[in-house]
């Protein structure tokens, strides 16, 4: 079926064959050029691993130091031990980092019960009041953004100023619910409401522009077919729309919530401190975050020991946020 | 090109009535079989992962011509020209079976280096893909990463290059402007004058003129007729009267439909002088095809 | 709604009125918009609730708080520079470990890595960006900074006889700018990578095969098409990794040592402005908790200022592949 000409006519030379053998294997490609291009991937690679080496090496050693408090048993249900310094607030060697005092809790270690259940309910606490607050705030702006403000110019500075309000530092939340809520109010001011009140306004821009990008996702061509039925905007987005988008939805605001959990800066000194479970939202209250902190800040080896389970604890939940909302989002990508 | 060409092909069993001779350029074709043999491809077949993209094909390019790849769409054409200066490597999962031998070397041989293979087997692209530089540093590319240092000898390749594609007169006032200012005609030039300018043995063009108008069209055209006598050109073009305008060979590719998986492959139906396939093609389904579109 | 019947009964009377759903639709617009300006007016309360708590500070040590070089509130010295100078110093070194280990991992991922193994890279890198500050913090504390004093110290005998070296790299007890610095470069990591990331991934591909058809190698094809398309790109990926390193607070709180001072060895302790915002705000009296408050406002500024930049670099590059495409 091929006619092919070619075959068996002019024979390359064998000599001119070589030459070319020698220069298409890397004859002639300079030493400098294949060396700069091996070295330039080997870099690659190294840069990946100088940042997975320090993840890998941190899980395993905030594993194997936590794991002994979270399966203490008491962990999930117990308070939180004293330690023999338990309000911050009096410490005045707190920026004498290492040096706590360590009469406290050392002796009694093996018999003091390990838990962190004040913690643990604060943590869940916080976060749920951030999330009914940020959630259902960031998806209405988010639907103005995209289903009616479009390209308009209010619309242009919502988004502009969402960006930045993505960047605005955790730490100012804190200080802006500090002086807003609880200077106003005194100690009773710090509550897990302040705290939830300092978390939304961290999760608010993330969940906006999260949102906005899954209702980019859903294809206009079902807007069209909802409104082409003679559907009023309001109903083909709360019927169609956002129901398309509902798993990319809820991705991106378990990302906010899993970021908001493990937040420190803007929790501390708004939240108070206690050792107690404490279930409602008013009144001192305490978070895991603020644990790690404020016990590492203690020192001494029961603080120590209590500061990785706490670490390990918060480390789980966040994790698993993370990755139910990545699991979310892969399962039901939009197109 | 279109479904309606392979409909033609099953269902149009008429003789060849309008003979679409060539219009000259391959005119000294029984002279040309002297020439050298560039690419000898022997039992090549391309896999991407499971999908047997092409199977089949053998052929022999020549030194100093221009052979032309037709063919319906997904018949393979482009992606055996990307077999010839490895450009598939850089497509995940894409596996070549059998010869290329490029005088007498197999470019999938293990040891050889493809970047040494598009240094001497240029590319020019569909799109014209000029750098989001200088028209000058856009030329002046090539020769700079294979070490021409000097600013004099740099100014003479550019010049040269420049030339050979045509392009010299328009641009040599305006070198340092952005190449992303230029007609879609001139980018495809200056994409040519790039390919040149590392002084290449053989120039791959996939579909060069399809995003152009037939003006620029006709120019590209032009041109390539024009460096054959010193470079070796495969063509791959959705317009058979390019081909027979402008080749001294023509490969005719045409696809068959896996009857298991519905996938489609490729395969070489005829190769031969332009003018023998245009005119008396030996296979009935490249005189289907050359019919098909203009009878 | 649709009492009021059409005079003349034309089907195309009813056009000109709302029909049913008019009012609903007209409210969940409302509610969207006042939901949508709520940024807009947390923003805004943010920089005047804090701006007018801050004002007794500002009006009390007027210049001499923005340019004071010493920051000892128990002696009335309220200067803020060597809170910036740490702040800045940090983000700074963290940017220096952080841009070539981002772009690296961004090549990496979009260049050189096969398929099957992009996406777990991905995912390390997504985990990285999760592991909460405090924690980060933590592990440094114990498991790095006595790792940190051995090196940095071991550095220091190297090069004490040589000046300037002598003095950007002296003793160290492990908390220091350095070790804030590093951390710091660990958890910006993931931002800029997945914003580098992007911003490669918008270089056509056709440009790409150009430049690889010329015989560029891999490395002359990311060098000649992919940086120069990127630049723009890459300076805003880089400017909101700043952001966040000049934000981030307890991590640094805990492993930089928590002594204001302008110093330039980089090995000795130091402190920012959000740790000691961090440390200081809820015990503070009245005066010191106006100035705590003031460095929040200074903190606000400057982060939306890098911000801002930011959005602008990575915006032009989006104008810039539209435009062309």
């Amino acid at each position: 079926m091929t006619t092919d000409t070619a075959t068996g006519t002019d024979p390359v030379p064998a000599t001119r064959s070589s030459e070319v053998a020698v220069a298409l294997t890397g004859g002639t490609l300079g030493a400098g050029r294949r060396m700069r291009n091996t070295a330039a991937s080997v870099l690659m690679v190294l840069a990946f691993l100088l940042a997975a080496t320090p993840l890998v090496v941190m899980g395993v050693q905030v594993f194997s130091q936590g794991i002994d408090a979270v399966t203490s048993g008491s962990w999930w249900t117990a308070p939180i031990p004293e330690t023999g310094r338990a309000d911050l607030a009096d410490n005045e060697a707190l920026q004498d980092l290492g040096f706590g005092d360590t009469s406290g809790g050392d002796s009694s270690a093996s018999e003091v019960v390990l838990g962190m259940a004040p913690a643990i309910v604060g943590t869940l606490l916080t976060v749920l009041g951030a999330s009914v607050l940020a959630i259902p705030l960031g998806i209405l702006g988010a639907v103005y953004l995209h289903e009616y403000g479009k390209k308009g110019r209010l619309a242009r500075l919502i988004r502009f100023m969402t960006d930045v309000m993505t960047g605005v530092p955790s730490v100012v939340m804190g200080v802006f619910v500090y002086t807003v809520w609880v200077l106003p109010r005194g100690v009773d001011g710090k509550s897990a409401l302040a705290a939830s009140l300092a978390l939304a306004c961290l999760m608010l821009p993330i969940v906006v522009r999260s949102t906005e990008e899954m209702l980019k996702l859903v294809p206009d061509n079902l807007r069209e077919a909802s409104a082409a039925l003679g559907t009023r905007t309001w109903k083909t987005t709360v019927k169609v729309v956002l129901p398309a988008a509902l798993a990319g939805i809820t991705s991106g605001s378990l990302l906010a919530v899993a970021r908001a959990a493990g937040e420190t800066a803007p929790v501390v000194f708004v939240i108070g401190f206690v050792t107690t479970t404490n279930l409602g939202f008013l009144g001192q209250n305490t978070t895991l975050s603020a644990q790690i902190y404020s016990q590492q800040q203690n020192g001494g080896a029961l603080s120590t020991e209590l500061a990785w389970g706490a670490a390990l604890t918060l480390v789980g939940i966040v994790l698993v946020l993370t990755l139910v909302a990545r699991g979310i989002s892969r399962r039901f990508q939009i197109g | 090109m279109s479904d309606t060409t392979e409909r033609k092909m099953t269902e149009d069993q008429g003789p060849a009535t309008v003979s679409l001779a060539p219009t000259g350029r391959g005119g000294a074709d029984d002279a040309a079989t002297e020439r050298p043999v560039v690419f000898d491809v022997r039992d090549l077949d391309v896999y991407y992962g499971a999908h047997h993209a092409v199977r089949d094909v053998h052929m022999g390019i020549r030194r100093n011509e221009i052979s032309a790849f037709i063919g319906p769409s997904g018949c393979g054409k482009t992606t055996v020209l990307r077999c010839f200066n490895r450009m598939n490597d850089l497509i995940e999962g894409a596996r070549v079976e059998g010869d290329i031998e490029y005088h007498g070397v197999n470019l999938y041989d293990e040891r050889v280096n493809p970047v040494e293979v598009r240094r001497r087997i240029g590319m020019v692209f569909q799109k014209p893909n000029p750098f989001p530089k200088s028209i000058y540093e856009n030329v002046a590319y090539g020769p700079r990463i294979g070490g021409v240092k000097k600013k004099s000898e740099l100014d003479d390749i550019v010049e040269r290059s420049l030339q050979r594609a045509a392009l010299w007169d328009e641009v040599k006032d305006r070198l340092k402007a952005s190449a992303l200012g230029m007609s879609g005609g001139q980018q495809q030039r200056l994409c040519i004058a790039r390919a040149v300018a590392v002084d290449p043995e053989v120039i791959l063009m996939d579909e060069p003129c399809s995003a152009l108008d037939p003006i620029a069209t006709g120019r590209i055209e032009d041109l390539m007729v024009e460096i054959k006598s010193e470079y070796t050109i495969v063509i791959v073009t959705h317009n058979m009267q390019q081909a027979a305008r402008v080749s001294d060979a023509t490969a005719f590719f045409s696809t068959e439909v896996n009857p298991d998986s519905d996938f489609r492959t490729g395969l070489l139906v005829e190769f031969d002088r332009t003018s023998t396939i245009f005119s008396n093609p030996t296979d009935q389904r490249t005189e289907n095809y050359i019919t098909g579109r203009f009878g | 709604m649709t009492v009021t019947a059409p005079a003349d009964g034309s089907p195309a009377a009813s056009l000109l009125e709302e029909g049913a759903g008019a009012g609903p639709d007209r409210a969940f617009r409302t509610v969207t918009l006042v939901a949508g300006t709520m940024v807009l007016v947390i923003l805004l309360l943010i920089a005047v609730t804090m701006t007018v708590r801050a004002w007794p500070a500002f009006s009390e040590f007027g210049t001499s708080y923005f340019f004071g070089t010493e920051w000892v509130p128990s002696e009335g010295k309220y200067g803020i520079l060597p809170l910036v100078w740490g702040t800045v110093l940090v983000s700074l070194i963290a940017l220096v470990f952080a841009v070539p280990m981002s772009v690296g991992i961004a090549l990496f991922v979009n260049e050189l890595a096969p398929r099957r193994l992009r996406r777990p890279v991905v995912t390390v890198v997504d985990i990285l960006a999760a592991v909460p500050s405090v924690v980060f913090g933590l592990w440094a504390f114990y498991n790095l900074l006595p790792g940190f004093q051995t090196v940095f110290n071991g550095i220091a005998d190297a090069v004490a006889g040589i000046p300037v070296l002598n003095t950007l790299f002296g003793p160290s007890t492990g908390s220091s700018f350095m070790s804030a610095g590093l951390i710091l470069a660990l958890m910006i990591t993931p931002i800029i990578t997945s914003v580098t990331r992007e911003v490669f991934a918008t270089v056509p591909e056709n440009d790409k095969s150009g430049a690889l058809a010329l015989g560029a190698t891999r490395w002359e094809m990311v060098r000649g098409v992919v940086f120069p398309h990127s630049m723009g790109g890459v300076t805003g990926a880089v400017m909101l990794g700043l952001g966040r390193a000049m934000g981030e607070t307890v991590a640094v709180a805990l492993i930089i040592g928590a002594r204001p001072e302008i110093s330039l060895n980089l090995f000795g302790v130091g402190e920012t402005m959000p740790a000691q915002i961090f440390r200081q705000l809820s015990e503070a009296g009245a005066l010191l908790r106006s100035a705590l408050i003031g460095l929040g406002v200074i903190l606000l500024v400057l982060t939306v200022l890098v911000n801002v930049g930011a959005r602008r670099a990575v915006v032009a590059v989006d104008r810039r592949v539209k435009g062309t495409a």
